[in-house]
């Protein structure tokens, strides 16, 4: 749906447009972090319909894309056992693991189930004490306070039979990271929406200051998109860098101070690697030592699994934004939704899926649109 | 995984010691854990991510993200059958009961 008129109310994505268009006088590249909201701007089209002038480079913020083959290789191995009931989250059935995925084991016998909620996990492990239930907890900072608390309940209520096999991740360092990187291209951040419901806006002012970029906190619907990059767009041109908030019909400037208390209880920072890009010091959490008993990892004896990640997937460049999905040789050929070589084809929330689904048919034929080598 | 969608509480009650709520996201109702958001009122609109409320929201902006989320049919992405997602996706037979 790239046509204005499709869009909620038609008038106001045509004022917020009218007005990027008539503040912007050269070229800016803002990262949008989120995965919802990269899924948004390509199903909606609203790259297409921005000025020629801004560039959006899609980030690595879609949690199953970057949840490290490593720790996936983990659960596969956990969910193998016959003493195990596996709970996840459907996003991670299909995200290929070295040679096989979670409904491969599940068809192998293993027993994997969905659950909506990590509550349902725990509820779960109540209704069979004689069985390991294990709940696979990755996700950014809005996934985590659910799960924490998940883990909380369990020792709270003395269910020993339940653990989590923990991969989170957190916004801020990753932002550091790219903006860190010799080829970093991004010059704004559309900060994802849902991690400051919980985390606020606090953690962003020092890397607006250090590294000169206005970061505007973001929702998710076309419209909270469009009025996200017009202030960013502003921003660019004043040559401003300060941390504003788009989204304050969700976001208060505390985030959830109760979520974020119960974060600090049961979580402790970590470095942790991402999928495709590697390891990213302080950006995840794992957890803290007061919950180890509920420790999947270390329940289960998985802490040694090392996987080295294939060299086909160029997810690590697509989750850099160094790469657009469409530029990368095996997509639509190769790497397809059916049979994806990394996670960025998986989710829905990946960028290569996202094109997939709403622009191949639109792209130029051939494995490359444009010069694929990232420019500087 | 990261989409959070508005619902409204219909009723609160203490389970296990924990304050938990009926809420109906556009018909579709599901449990959700209000530790969180402790002070939510029966009325209320609250943004929920995995059955957890984690911010309050107007009702007008809850209701209009609703209507569009059933537009785009992400109601059913969020509250469907993952399996069978996950199996027409892969292009796969679900394997063993669906949604156990």
């Amino acid at each position: 749906m790239k046509y204005i008129d499709e869009f909620q109310d038609p008038e106001l994505a045509r004022r917020l447009l009218d007005d990027i268009h008539a503040t912007v006088t050269r070229p800016w590249a803002l990262m949008e972090v989120c995965g919802g909201q990269t899924h948004s701007i390509i199903r909606h089209g609203i790259d297409q319909l921005l000025p020629d002038e801004v560039e959006l480079i899609h980030g690595p913020g879609c949690p199953v894309c970057v949840t490290p083959l490593e720790v996936i290789d983990k659960a596969l191995e956990i969910a193998s056992r016959p003493e195990v009931i596996f709970c996840s989250f459907g996003d991670m059935l299909r995200v290929p693991g070295t040679g096989r995925d979670l409904f491969q084991v599940r068809g192998e016998g293993g027993d994997v189930r969905v659950v909506y909620s990590p509550l349902d996990a725990l509820r779960i492990a109540r209704e069979n004490p004689d069985r390991e239930v294990v709940f696979f907890g990755i996700g950014f900072e809005t996934t985590a306070p659910p799960n924490a608390m998940t883990v909380h309940q369990a020792r709270k209520q003395g269910i020993r039979n339940f653990s989590m096999l923990v991969s989170h991740v957190r916004v801020p360092p990753a932002i550091e990271a790219i903006m860190s990187s010799p080829t970093c291209r991004v010059q704004a951040f559309l900060a994802a929406g849902h991690v400051c419901s919980v985390m606020g806006v606090g953690e962003y002012p020092e890397l607006a200051e250090r590294f000169r970029v206005p970061i505007v906190v973001t929702g998710f619907e076309p419209l909270d998109i469009l009025e996200g990059v017009r202030r960013t767009v502003r921003q660019l041109e004043r040559g401003e860098h300060t941390v504003d908030n788009a989204y304050a019909r969700a976001v208060r400037a505390e985030g959830n101070p109760a979520a974020r208390a119960m974060l600090e209880d049961v979580f402790e920072v970590t470095d942790r690697a991402w999928r495709g890009i590697g390891v990213i010091p302080d950006s995840g959490w794992r957890l803290s030592a007061k919950y180890r008993d509920h420790d999947a990892e270390h329940r289960f004896s998985v802490e040694d699994i090392r996987t080295r990640e294939p060299a086909e997937c160029r997810s690590g460049e697509v989750l850099q934004g160094l790469l657009k999905p469409h530029e990368c040789a095996a997509f639509g050929t190769l790497c397809t939704p059916r049979t994806p070589l990394g996670a960025t084809m998986v989710s829905s929330e990946g960028a290569c899926a996202a094109y997939y689904l709403y622009r191949r048919l639109d792209l130029p034929a051939g494995p490359t649109a444009r010069e694929a080598t990232p420019v500087v | 995984m990261c989409l959070a969608v508005p619902g409204r509480v219909l009723d609160i009650e203490e389970r296990d010691g924990t304050r938990m709520a009926t809420v109906d996201f556009g018909g579709v109702v599901k449990e959700v854990c209000l530790e969180y958001l402790p002070d939510l009122q029966v009325g209320e609109y609250a943004i929920v991510h995995v059955g957890f409320a984690l911010q309050r929201l107007d009702e007008e902006s809850a209701k209009q993200t609703l209507e569009l989320f059933a537009e785009l049919g992400m109601l059913q992405e969020e509250f469907g059958d993952a399996w069978e997602m996950a199996a027409a996706e892969a292009g796969r037979d679900v394997v063993g009961e669906a949604g156990k």
